[in-house]
């Protein structure tokens, strides 16, 4: 039952093959087979979110999820967001409202923050608040945090209704 | 009125502009040598300082490329864990790893006599009857005294076989009776957790006993029949508690240790906010020379004092690296981390005030009790939270008679390090709810009593021989409560539709305690000082030094403005270098608010002697007089009479005299033979720096206003406001980000958080399902105003910002909880404030 697997799947447009033990979690895969470190482990029992990365486009807590679960799937993690060493919207906002000191919750913020303006691009500033209390930070008092996804909700609104090209997350790769 | 909804400085990025466009001189690069008496903050302001610069940390913590310590891999790394005690207190009979040692994929198993290492000792200097040290071995030593305790060691080629390894395991013991309280360690009788403290007691002081305290208790009460019963004050009593409470840093402790041959020496790599401390402890528990040992920190995911003192799982880890001659990781899971972690802030103030008429306190009594845990933590002892405490409970008021008693008792449950506030916010706590309950005898408004106590000419001594710096206690206080009253607040609670409260904390935190400050404390480790290299290359960029270890503080950011200024350069052209033993001669890391006010001057005193030295060069190199150059604020040294910035209107000097930083670095490295004699090579400035005397007090004042609910007995906080003053603000935002986050920490010890046990001692909150740390739901949004009180003996006038928050939500938070409680009769005095306790006191059943 502990046989290794032949484990297929893509993180951040590359497609990857991992011989994983069947305990291993997709955190561990991630950060230790692929070495793509920025996603992080704060708790490994799903409740401080800094692990959550997205999975065919939800966001998932990578320590709950056995790698083998995610055969075929479609991985995104931080690493993914800044496009040729610029920025993404959401993370210059993260800098400039202070929405990190340690920066340890952070790739969990930012991946759960994509999510959540995927699926609610109209969110208010309280959906917001609502939706990141599915992770912890221990530094900021979430208010920063708060203010910087919610200013990308709005420029990115202000971006859809003027008609300029929105960001098209999925077809970065 | 500064207006709470900004942060009251309008130029949020942008770095200040030069007072003067042409700015001939750069006005802080006059050197001379300061006398120690003399104010080191001359009040001028550079162009950086006081800018929220981008963070330069934030680019690679936003894209995933910090190196944290689980982020490190090495070639051949081993992976570690601890096999951790099951019972509270026990002798350890017998501990058998020969099935750990067979399991697949574990490569060696070693318990404490395998490793043989030195104890981990911190000692105050006080005699027997005050102070009993104690020892912490590495790994138990045939005692164990709580629940998570390790007992050994197993390393395994991954963290899954770690795991199978430690179940492996076989420890036998005969267990003792548990020590789970300081009433029950306290008791007669009571199960004994080190012998050589029979009574459990570690630290027992008694202080000041100043003359007239019995007297104005007896005054106070009516006992003096001259006095009329109209005119009578009051004594007060309370008793109040706080939680044990998790610093709780996201990132849990670890370390990666390896062994390099061709250094002759060990590398750890750790998450400390005291790399120095580590290597002197590690080097002295191996029996090693300490230059053979190298302790460096990679990024950290917070710390927040847990990670400040010495833990014995990186000594082990090393150990263990040594003996395999391969690397070896061990990264603390989160249940390690609840219940074998250092926790914190376990303790229990009896407090008698006397008052007279006019709402006038006239005498303090306390006898603190703090829960320290099983052990002594280095550098700090035992002894640091009730001496803490001792020393500074009059807070920021006027008390004229003073009598304290601070007591350390151990117990079977996880040791405890200095949190973020240390004692603060727990005798700030005491003394505030002391200030409410004199109000309710007095008839008085709660913010008048306090008015009519809190220290307002500077500086001020107190009854407990601290000299208080300037501060601005009163000011704080009467904008946060004329922010609330313009806001509504008071006229909405008087409605009484609701079950509203309003509290107010007011206090002061003694920042960047200097050598003179903790020698005070008897200790005979002394922190203190902290030191500061700057090193300019041929390009004419920078690297500074500082022994202050950053762990989300921002000081990669600060420190740099700071150098920025002084040398008259671009923040990007410096970089900080901290967390590396090798290249910092020794310093104190991050703790106590120590980092701008004591790092943050060292590295500035640097900065300008690196000034200094390129004047002179560049003097010579100009062929003027030294005092004939300056520095000219944009990267270089110009020549104050030259014609070519003097001539108005005039066509420039075709060669201006005016050298760059790289020209004299040019010099300085390459060409040495142009250098002056009397110049050595290279450029290269130090200096060290320690607060003198008492040091400094930032202060503030919060406000919460808090509703609870009547059906279920949760408290929602509905406004918070805090008005701070840290002396000169580096980066505002930081500085806020620094407040918000203190507060939230401080709201979740007063609402939310509890580290708890079951009588064996055996802890019940061992994951985040029973360890209820708050979310973006439960922490409020803070309005912050920012008062300013220059410090006049730190280089940049700057005081601490790191603690305040978290020392005072939690009296904020239960002032407001027993306001909104006040027609029920209710009071409460411990945190965390349960639900259920709130609502048995709305439904009259408490
Ligand atoms: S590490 Fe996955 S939720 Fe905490
Ligand atoms: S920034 Fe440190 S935990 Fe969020």
């Amino acid at each position: 039952m502990n046989d290794p697997h032949l484990l297929s799947l893509t993180v951040n447009g590359a497609e990857h093959e991992v011989v994983v033990e069947p305990r291993r979690t997709l955190a561990d895969v991630l950060r230790h087979d692929l070495r793509l470190t920025g996603t992080h482990v704060g708790c490994e029992h799903g409740v401080c979110g800094a692990c959550t990365v997205l999975v065919d486009g939800a966001p998932t807590r990578a320590c709950l999820v056995f790698a083998v679960q995610a055969e075929g799937a479609d991985v995104r993690t931080v690493e993914s967001l800044a496009r040729d060493g610029e920025l993404s919207d959401l993370q210059r906002a993260f800098g400039d409202h202070h929405a990190l000191q340690c920066g340890f919750c952070t790739p969990g913020f930012l991946m759960l923050a994509e999510g959540v303006l995927a699926e609610q691009p109209d969110a208010s500033r309280e959906d917001i608040r609502e939706a990141l209390s599915a992770n912890l930070c221990r530094c900021t008092g979430y208010q920063t945090i708060v203010d910087a996804v919610h200013a990308t909700a709005c420029s990115r609104r202000e971006t859809e209704r003027s008609g300029a090209r929105p960001v098209d997350w999925e077809s970065c790769s | 009125m500064t207006d709470l909804t900004t942060t009251d400085r309008p130029d949020q990025t942008a770095p200040h502009e030069a007072a003067d466009p042409d700015r001939p001189v750069h006005p802080l690069s006059a050197g001379h040598e300061h006398r120690p008496d003399e104010p080191r903050f001359d009040g001028r302001r550079g162009r950086w300082v006081g800018a929220s610069v981008p963070r330069r940390e934030d680019p690679r913590l936003l894209t995933g490329r910090g190196r944290f310590v689980d982020d490190i891999a090495l070639p051949g790394m081993l992976h570690a864990g601890f096999v951790r005690a099951t019972v509270a207190h026990a002798h350890v009979t017998d501990v058998d790893l020969s099935a750990t040692r067979e399991v697949p994929g574990v490569v060696a198993a070693f318990d404490g006599a395998d490793l043989a290492l030195g104890d981990i000792v911190a000692i105050l200097d006080r005699p027997p009857e005050e102070f009993t040290p104690t020892a912490m071995p590495v790994l138990a030593k045939g005692k164990v005294r709580f629940v998570g305790e390790p007992i050994a060691l197993v390393v395994a080629s991954d963290p899954y076989a770690v795991e199978d390894g430690i179940e492996a395991a076989r420890v036998s013991y005969d267990v003792l009776d548990a020590v789970v309280s300081s009433a029950s360690a306290l008791a007669p009788g009571a199960a004994v957790v080190h012998e050589e403290a029979p009574d459990n007691v570690l630290l027992d002081v008694s202080m000041f006993d100043t003359p007239g305290v019995d007297e104005a208790f007896a005054e106070a009460a009516g006992d003096d029949a001259e006095r009329s019963s109209t005119r009578r004050g009051c004594v007060v009593e309370v008793t109040t508690r706080s939680g044990r409470q998790n610093a709780l840093p996201l990132e849990t402790r670890g370390a990666v240790a390896s062994w390099d041959a061709r250094d002759d020496q060990l590398l750890v790599q750790t998450c400390t906010q005291v790399p120095h401390q580590v290597r002197t402890v590690l080097a002295r528990s191996l029996g090693i020379p300490e230059r053979t040992v190298r302790v460096t920190v990679p990024d950290m995911g917070g710390g927040f004092g847990q990670k400040c003192v010495v833990g014995r799982e990186e000594i082990a880890v090393a150990a263990a690296a040594r003996r395999l001659d391969r690397p070896v990781k061990w990264i603390e899971d989160r249940r390690e981390a609840l219940t074998a972690g250092f926790l914190a802030r376990e303790q229990e103030y009896r407090t008698r005030a006397a008052f007279d008429a006019d709402g006038h306190i006239t005498a303090l009594d306390v006898d603190v009790v703090c829960d320290m845990g099983a052990y002594s933590c280095y550098p700090f002892t035992a002894g640091i939270e009730p001496l803490m405490a001792s020393a500074e409970m009059p807070s920021v008021y006027r008390v004229p008679a003073y009598r304290v008693r601070g007591r350390a008792i151990t117990s079977t449950k996880a040791p405890t390090a200095p949190y973020r506030g240390v004692s603060r916010p727990q005798y700030v706590m005491a003394i505030e709810r002391v200030m409410e309950k004199a109000a309710r005898a007095l008839g008085m408004d709660p913010v008048e009593v306090r008015r009519r106590n809190v220290i307002t000419a500077f500086p001020y001594t107190g009854i407990n021989g601290v000299t208080y710096d300037p501060g601005t206690y009163r000011e704080s206080l009467d904008l946060a409560e004329a922010t609330i009253r313009e806001e509504g607040w008071f006229e909405a609670r008087e409605r009484g539709d609701r079950h509203l409260g309003i509290g107010f904390c007011c206090f002061s935190e003694r920042t960047g305690y200097g050598s003179e400050a903790f020698a005070k404390r008897k200790m005979t480790v002394v922190p203190g000082f902290d030191i500061s290299e700057i090193r300019m290359d041929t390009t004419g960029s920078v690297v500074v030094t500082s022994g202050t270890m950053n762990h989300g503080q921002s000081h990669e950011t600060t420190f740099a403005q700071i150098v920025a200024d002084r040398l008259g350069l671009d923040p990007e052209q410096v970089k900080l270098r901290q967390g590396d033993t090798e290249r910092i001669s020794y310093g104190w890391g991050t703790f106590a608010s120590r980092s701008v006010t004591i790092g943050g001057s060292a590295v500035a005193l640097a900065s300008e002697r690196l000034g200094e030295l390129l004047c002179r060069i560049a003097a010579h190199l100009l062929e003027t007089r030294p005092e004939n150059v300056a520095l000219d604020g944009d990267g270089g040294v110009v020549q104050l009479d030259d014609p070519s910035r003097t001539r108005s209107g005039a066509e420039p000097d075709p060669s201006p005299k005016r050298l760059s930083f790289a020209d004299i670095a040019d010099v300085a490295h390459l060409r040495a033979h142009l250098l002056p004699k009397d110049v050595d090579p290279t450029l290269t400035a130090t200096a060290s720096f320690d607060v003198p005397g008492d040091g400094t007090f930032s202060n503030a004042t919060h406000a919460a206003v808090v509703e609870a609910d009547p059906g279920t007995g949760q408290v929602r906080i509905l406004r918070y406001v805090c008005v701070e003053d840290c002396g000169v603000v580096i980066h505002p935002q930081v500085v806020d980000g620094q407040c918000r986050g203190g507060i939230a920490q401080g709201i979740a010890g007063a609402l939310f958080e509890e580290v708890t046990y079951d009588d064996q001692g055996e802890p019940s909150a061992a994951s985040f399902i029973d360890y209820l740390v708050p979310t973006a739901t439960e922490i409020p949004d803070v309005s912050i105003a920012h008062l300013e009180t220059p410090c006049a003996f730190t280089a940049n006038g700057a005081k601490g910002a790191g603690e305040g928050g978290t020392i005072g939500a939690p009296a904020a938070v239960l002032n407001a909880v027993n306001d909104a409680l006040r027609h029920t009769g209710v009071e409460l005095d411990t945190t965390p404030i349960h639900p259920g306790t709130v609502l048995d006191a709305l439904e009259g059943t408490s």
